[in-house]
């Protein structure tokens, strides 16, 4: 008897345990979040126009208002991001030890990563290929011209095997000088180590916009040699997580597409007659709700960030330093490939 | 274990110091297998929950990356345990050339603090100072940005002779290896015999007549000729691949890049002046009276430093000079800052390519455990027979 009471008292015990370990329906990274009062964000070191701190120690960049675009959504400010700058080999770590919520680092999405490495890749926010630079004065027009040559790179990044496959397939025998850091693989280039340097064609615009001496002096050869679609990841199990930040870059997507602005937001949520305004904006449904969030998730979200047009206008765009064309980044219905799931 | 309890006591009494010995070392023993084996119990499960693949498949499989110098050839298309041996030879190829130049660089200066001359001894004690002062790491990034920042491109490169210098490196012509190469190779080897058996006859010599006989000199001597007359044999060819200037660069030739020479000079001046002071400390310990005693024998200073001094203080500077050699091993890791890469470097990349964070530290630790034992291992033979033989 005595023995059957405690086996009772055991199973319930277990039972009770199991049930509190059950993760609350938003989600345990977003209660961590709630918790916290802020987002862990994985940023790069520094990469002007996509994360980099000023002097200040203000975040800006096209990276950083993903992050921001999320704060807003989740916790309602988008001051409340907590930046963890990491370079190409701590990211992922980072991510899978739960250092940062959201890398959102400009990281390619590959199988390797999507597949093996616990990670999700959540939404393309800035469609890339990888590129060359050169001095102007070496007079080299052509990544074919490279035969032989010592070209710097960034260790840890999906550039590194792409080099090494345009170099095999077109018989180029480029050495590359593999440099742990950014700065460094950079400080390399440009003290004339190497004849080039290679990244994506973003970071190369970024890289002679604010640390090339004269930027006129730098040439961004025209081949592309690979695909890369840039965009934050998440850690696995948590799909709550990965559905909001999914949605969060979808809404700034279809805000763009459907005119919503910065400025126009709280006007067109009392006056639009247009259901599909009206629905990213909560006035008919509540959208939040299904995502474990409030009905004015997208509402802050784009009055804090401006839709993705603005976003992509104001750090990297052709009026930013970076001066970089929409090109293969406008929406779907102007040439380009954004492409947001319908937000209802 | 037991017989070694006194067998006066009963030997599983808990008063017996011998069985609490016993247990105290079990249970430590338990206490720290059950702490790795949670550790790796814990990363394991953790890294399954959240779909993290694990395990040291990878290494077979292809590698994808170029590596920009290895002494020997690497194809991308080779796969990763492939790499990581190019890494462990560029690590070890650094270290090797590092500790051999570091203990000449150091054992001069160690012996010029006990210089006669004022300025040689003020020299050695400020370049001790210098060098081993300032952080390795900085010293490293000096030397890069010295050889990147200060030379010409390639384009302007110094030359002399046969000889660039530039911010593509140092290029040298090299010998085309050829049939007069190998037979020269050939020759090296009955010359390193021939050499050794005339330098143990020349000391069997000096201890039965007291006639002091060539104890360097000639060996190398016979060491060159050997191989000289093998290249002689084999035709004597004087082909050489000689470097020239290119467009952008310096082609053709053998190359040592600015990324090596500055690992290799940082570690080694570095090293050099804790050697310094290593052999300052040994050469101290010997007692004055083995001086004055070789002097009064009529013993010049060279001498009297090399025949009588040093060897005495070497039994007092191998143990810590091992350390060096196992620092300057150690140290090397920090190439990677400035790109050399090395086994650090590889691993990077290869972690980063396939995501097994955990396998590829442990293979670089497991690297740096077996060189730095290894060197363990072979420094105390040395100190074994330079030791006093105690009959």
């Amino acid at each position: 008897m005595r023995m059957n009471n405690l086996k009772n008292v055991a199973i319930v015990a277990v039972v009770l345990g199991t049930l509190a370990a059950v993760p609350a329906h938003a989600g345990k990274t977003l209660d961590g979040i709630k918790a916290r009062g802020q987002v862990v964000c994985g940023v790069n070191t520094g990469l002007a126009g996509f994360s980099a701190a000023d002097s200040n120690g203000k975040w800006t960049g096209l990276d950083v208002d993903i992050c921001r675009a999320v704060a807003a959504a989740t916790l309602g400010d988008p001051e409340k991001v907590k930046y963890v700058p990491l370079n190409a080999q701590q990211r992922f770590t980072a991510l899978q030890s739960g250092e940062v919520d959201v890398l959102s680092r400009n990281t390619t999405f590959t199988l390797t990563r999507d597949a093996s490495l616990g990670l999700h890749a959540t939404v393309v926010t800035y469609y890339d290929g990888q590129g060359f630079m050169v001095p102007v004065k070496s007079k080299i027009k052509s990544a074919k011209q490279l035969k032989g040559q010592t070209v710097c790179v960034q260790s840890g990044t999906t550039t590194e095997k792409n080099l090494t496959d345009y170099s095999k397939a077109n018989n180029l025998n480029i050495k590359p000088v593999v440099f742990e850091k950014l700065e460094a693989a950079e400080n390399a280039y440009f003290t004339g180590r190497c004849i080039a340097y290679t990244t994506d064609a973003s970071g190369l615009s970024s890289t002679r916009s604010k640390v090339a001496k004269d930027p006129n002096e730098h040439l961004i050869l025209p081949e592309l040699i690979s695909k890369e679609p840039l965009g934050p990841m998440v850690r696995r199990g948590d799909d709550e997580w990965f559905a909001i930040v999914k949605w969060t870059i979808y809404g700034l997507l279809e805000s763009e597409e459907y005119g919503i602005t910065q400025a126009n937001a709280d006007a067109l949520k009392a006056t639009s007659k247009d259901p599909v305004v009206q629905r990213i904006l909560g006035a008919s449904e509540d959208t939040g709700k299904l995502l474990g969030l409030d009905r004015e998730w997208m509402v802050r979200t784009i009055k804090a960030t401006g839709n993705y047009g603005e976003i992509f206008e104001r750090n990297v765009g052709p009026k930013s330093p970076l001066g970089l064309p929409r090109a293969l980044n406008n929406q779907w219905n102007k040439g380009g490939l954004m492409y947001a799931y319908p937000v209802r | 274990m037991n017989a070694k309890t006194p067998p006066k006591k009963s030997s599983w009494s808990w008063r017996s110091q011998a069985f609490r010995g016993l247990i105290y070392q079990v249970l430590a023993m338990s206490a720290i297998a059950g702490l790795v084996w949670f550790l790796a119990h814990n990363t394991l499960v953790n890294m399954r929950v959240r779909g993290i693949q694990s395990g040291f498949d990878f290494l077979s499989q292809t590698a994808g990356f170029d590596i920009g110098e290895s002494l020997y050839p690497f194809d991308s298309s080779e796969a990763y345990w492939r790499a990581f041996l190019v890494g462990v030879s560029n690590t070890l190829r650094v270290a090797v050339l590092g500790i051999i130049l570091a203990t000449i660089l150091g054992t001069l200066l160690g012996v010029g603090r006990f210089s006669r001359n004022a300025l040689v001894r003020g020299l050695c004690l400020c370049y001790v100072e210098f060098f081993r002062n300032i952080p390795v790491l900085l010293q490293l990034l000096m030397w890069y940005v010295i050889l990147t920042e200060v030379l010409p491109a390639a384009a302007d490169a110094w030359t002399m002779g046969p000889f660039f210098l530039s911010k593509g490196g140092f290029n040298y012509p090299i010998p085309v290896w050829g049939t007069g190469q190998l037979w020269a190779a050939y020759g090296l080897l009955p010359g390193v015999f021939l050499g050794w058996a005339y330098r143990r006859w020349t000391v069997r010599q000096f201890e039965a007549t007291g006639q002091a006989g060539s104890m360097v000199v000639l060996p190398l001597m016979i060491v060159f000729l050997a191989s000289v007359a093998g290249w002689a044999l084999g035709g004597a060819p004087t082909e050489f691949n000689r470097p020239f200037k290119g467009d952008f660069s310096i082609e053709n030739g053998g190359a040592l890049t600015p990324e090596f020479l500055a690992v290799l000079m940082g570690l080694t001046l570095y090293t050099a002046s804790f050697i310094a002071e290593v052999v300052r400390g040994g050469i101290a310990s010997v007692a004055p009276g083995q001086g004055e005693a070789a002097s009064a024998l009529g013993l010049n200073q060279n001498q009297e430093m090399r025949l009588v001094m040093l060897p005495q203080a070497l039994r007092v500077i191998i143990p810590p000079l091992t350390n060096q050699y196992l620092n300057l091993t150690k140290n090397s890791s920090l190439a990677v800052a400035i790109g050399y890469p090395d086994v650090v470097s590889i691993a990077n990349t290869a972690l980063n390519q396939t995501g097994r964070a955990v396998e590829c530290i442990a293979l670089v630790m497991l690297v740096y455990l077996i060189t730095s034992l290894g060197t363990s291992l072979l420094m105390n033979w040395y100190n074994s027979r330079a030791a006093i033989k105690e009959r």
